[in-house]
């Protein structure tokens, strides 16, 4: 609880900022449903023909889960790429069932003797939307507002995923850096704000219900007014032309350092970079890649082989960097040279044993292994090239069955002694931490994940400083200063941005 | 009668939207300052009757006329501003005061404020609901009988030449009731307004016509003064009559 009141403390222009972003992004999302799904039910109402298939399009989108709809939109043109955009139609699409279903829900449940009233008195059919059926729907619209503002408050909170900013960039931050501190730094604000939305939506709605539609008026022109004021926001968020360079990275601890990393030096040569960290993986790294989004970020030669062009992967690094080298100039991108240090898949053990028993490489388990209990993570036991391919090129019998386990838990297993040896990551900030031991991979049973800078040719050219800012950094980073700097920020909760800038400084 | 009918029925055929006939040739005329109450048993396609003067329903064949035009000529909205128009489930708008509800007409009619609030409030006079305590009060703060009053009041608003009633006061309990009608007597004999009314309630028809007509399946059995319907030999008549006097006892100590 202290922890998560200094962390607060500590950053709290950048919380400010954040929770602004995601007021935004919920306000402007939800005041475009409205601006669209009202009129939408009220012709859903009255024109069922068209009603009835506009409904079932809205519900068909809200079955698509967030994160695959962040997905889908962001290699569309106008709408798409990473930022506020994508994040902000999404968000409007999501927002947009409840608010239509409640229109015509409202509207569908009024009187019919008070519309036939209206009628008989001469209304035209635009006096009686707008004198009787909106004023008594509008209760019932508001209770759908509250419902689509609850909704998009959590949603958005996926959106940091794609680079939109907002409250989820703490969760996301935290998630991969298995920091509970940092989750609820994220998670509590948003959870507060969803309430307070809520809370204030619930006043009006009650208001509305108890005073009746006096305010019918007001509340529209209120809900137009939002709409416009979040229309000139939007357009502003998104209106920044680009001359800098933007430089993303995936969503965990090691990405998001090297991101901080390849920005900084980037800036050294005097050209100002914008951040897009912590994006939600590879598949969203790449389009935004692809798609001009982003200039560069580190890849690793492995990841960018099999998740990125679906090959088959060369377990020679010097090879497997030069397809894909060849693989990405076809796309227009160009991989500069590895930074030094391979995140490749590590067989650790605790090195008490090792020393014990004499352990240097994955081939001594074979000595042991009758004994002793293996630790894997779901996706190395279910893969080919995982754990059933290394327990045959190594001839590996295991006493008993491997234990699954999620890989932030893994470390901590083989250090309780609830497991005896596991495969964990080579750049881990925990082999260091817990007292582990990477075995040698004399067999180069696992495929090379040299980490690579990958740049868009075309901004590699048009700013010459990022190939220069890259040459310094090539090389330079081992195997331990990784593991090191992961460790700063994993187990000894510092700043990526302070972690990036001392390795910076010791390069210069 | 010199005056030509304020609304005039020819020889109307009408359906209901599934397909069965609600009326079958029914011919009547109202003339100014008449009350004509309409009396027959659910089903008898009374509302369709009155849904036919302000052209909510369009004759299949035969015509309607107001102030001697056909219905099919007239625009609705101005038609419809011209008729009052009381339903039995009364209508009020509930996110409006009384006051509000009863300068409705005249506001969509684009009167200016102050003449809508000076007739509005002299309507609620009229109608026996004092301004002062009721105009700022909304529908839900109301009895039935008070809300069947802003009823009336509101579709008096614009002075209209033709007042439609469905079932009126049926809702009420029978004190209000008789106390309504009472009301509803002064007021039109005060405005001279022609009125078209329909109900199930013989004795309301007693109560409150210049002239009964009865609806039996579609057709007009009968339209005459209240003396002339009441010693009416025709079954259907003979029928709704006996709903006021049950038994020849009663009927003799009336």
């Amino acid at each position: 609880m202290i922890a998560l009141l200094q962390f607060w403390r500590a950053h709290a222009a950048e919380l400010a900022r954040l929770g602004a972003q995601h007021v935004v992004l919920v306000g402007v999302s939800t005041a475009t449903a409205a601006l669209f799904g009202i009129p939408a039910g009220i012709m859903a109402c009255h024109r069922p023909r068209l009603g009835r298939p506009l409904l079932w399009l809205a519900n068909v989108a809200q079955t698509v889960p967030s994160l695959a709809l962040f997905g889908f939109l962001l290699p569309l043109p106008f709408i798409g790429g990473i930022g506020p955009r994508t994040a902000l139609v999404a968000l409007t699409i999501y927002a947009f069932l409840p608010i239509v279903r409640t229109t015509v829900g409202g509207l569908q449940g009024l009187d019919r003797s008070v519309v036939e009233a209206g009628m008989a008195m001469g209304m035209t059919a635009r006096q009686l939307l707008f004198l009787v059926e909106l004023p008594l729907a509008m209760p019932s619209i508001v209770a759908g507002l509250r419902v689509a503002t609850v909704i998009g408050v959590g949603t958005a909170t996926i959106a940091a995923a794609i680079g939109a900013g907002g409250l989820g960039e703490y969760i996301f931050r935290g998630l991969s850096m298995v920091d509970t501190t940092t989750i609820l730094a994220g998670a509590i604000p948003a959870a507060a704000l969803a309430l307070a939305a809520d809370g204030g939506l619930a006043w009006l709605e009650h208001r509305l219900r108890h005073r009746g539609g006096g305010i019918g008026g007001p509340a529209i022109i209120a809900i137009l007014a939002v709409a416009v004021i979040a229309f000139a926001g939007r357009s502003s968020m998104i209106g920044a032309s680009r001359s800098v360079v933007v430089v993303g990275s995936k969503n965990f601890t090691e990405q998001v350092i090297l991101g901080e990393l390849l920005a900084r030096a980037i800036e050294d040569e005097g050209l100002p970079v914008v951040r897009k960290l912590n994006l939600g993986g590879t598949f969203i790294c790449d389009t935004a890649l692809r798609a001009g989004d982003l200039d560069l970020y580190v890849e690793y030669t492995g990841t960018a082989a099999t998740a990125v062009f679906h090959q088959d992967v060369t377990h020679d690094p010097t090879a497997a960097l030069r397809q894909v080298r060849e693989l990405y100039a076809r796309v227009g991108v160009s991989v500069l040279e590895p930074l030094g240090f391979d995140n490749t898949f590590a067989i650790l053990v605790r090195a008490p044993d090792a020393r014990r028993l004499g352990l240097r490489s994955i081939a001594d388990l074979s000595r042991v292994a009758a004994g002793w209990t293996p630790g894997f993570g779901y996706e190395f036991l279910e893969r080919a090239d995982g754990y059933t391919g290394l327990s045959r090129a190594y001839g590996l019998r295991f006493g008993g069955p491997p234990r699954a386990m999620d890989l932030s838990l893994i470390y901590k297993a083989l250090a309780d002694g609830q497991v005896d040896v596991i495969a964990g990551d080579a750049t881990s900030a925990h082999i260091d931490a817990l007292n582990l031991l990477p075995l040698d991979d004399t067999l180069r049973y696992f495929p090379p994940y040299d980490a690579v800078p990958v740049v868009r040719t075309a901004a590699l050219l048009a700013h010459p400083e990022i190939g220069r800012a890259m040459a310094r950094l090539a090389g330079r980073i081992t195997d331990e200063t990784m593991r090191a700097m992961n460790r700063a920020v994993d187990v000894e909760h510092g700043d990526p941005r302070d972690v990036a800038e001392r390795a910076l400084a010791r390069l210069r | 009668m010199t005056r030509p009918p304020v609304v005039a029925f020819e020889g109307v055929d009408c359906g209901y939207p599934t397909g069965g006939l609600a009326l079958s040739r029914f011919t009547l005329s109202i003339n100014p300052a008449e009350v004509v109450v309409l009396v027959g048993r659910s089903g008898a396609g009374k509302s369709t009757i009155l849904k036919l003067v302000n052209r909510m329903v369009l004759p299949r064949s035969g015509s309607v006329r107001v102030e001697g035009r056909d219905t099919r000529e007239w625009d609705a909205v101005p038609l419809r501003r011209r008729i009052g128009y009381v339903l039995q489930d009364i209508g009020l708008f509930p996110h409006m005061t009384i006051e509000e509800n009863v300068g409705l007409v005249p506001r969509l009619e684009r009167w200016p404020a102050d003449r809508i609030r000076t007739r509005a409030r002299e309507l609620l006079e009229l109608v026996g609901l004092p301004p002062d305590v009721f105009a700022s009060r909304r529908p839900a703060e109301l009895s039935g009988g008070q809300r069947q009053r802003v009823g009336v009041a509101r579709a008096l608003a614009v002075d209209p030449p033709v007042l439609l009633m469905d079932e009126p006061f049926g809702a009420l309990d029978p004190v209000t009731r008789v106390e309504l009608q009472r009301e509803f007597v002064r007021i039109q004999r005060q405005l001279k307004t022609t009125v078209l009314l329909v109900t199930h309630d013989m004795a309301e028809a007693f109560a409150l016509a210049t002239r009964i007509g009865v609806v039996d399946a579609g057709a007009l059995v009968v339209c005459d003064a209240p003396a002339a319907v009441a010693s009416s030999e025709d079954s259907r008549v003979k029928v709704l009559l006996d709903t006021v006097s049950p038994s020849p006892a009663i009927g003799g100590a009336l």
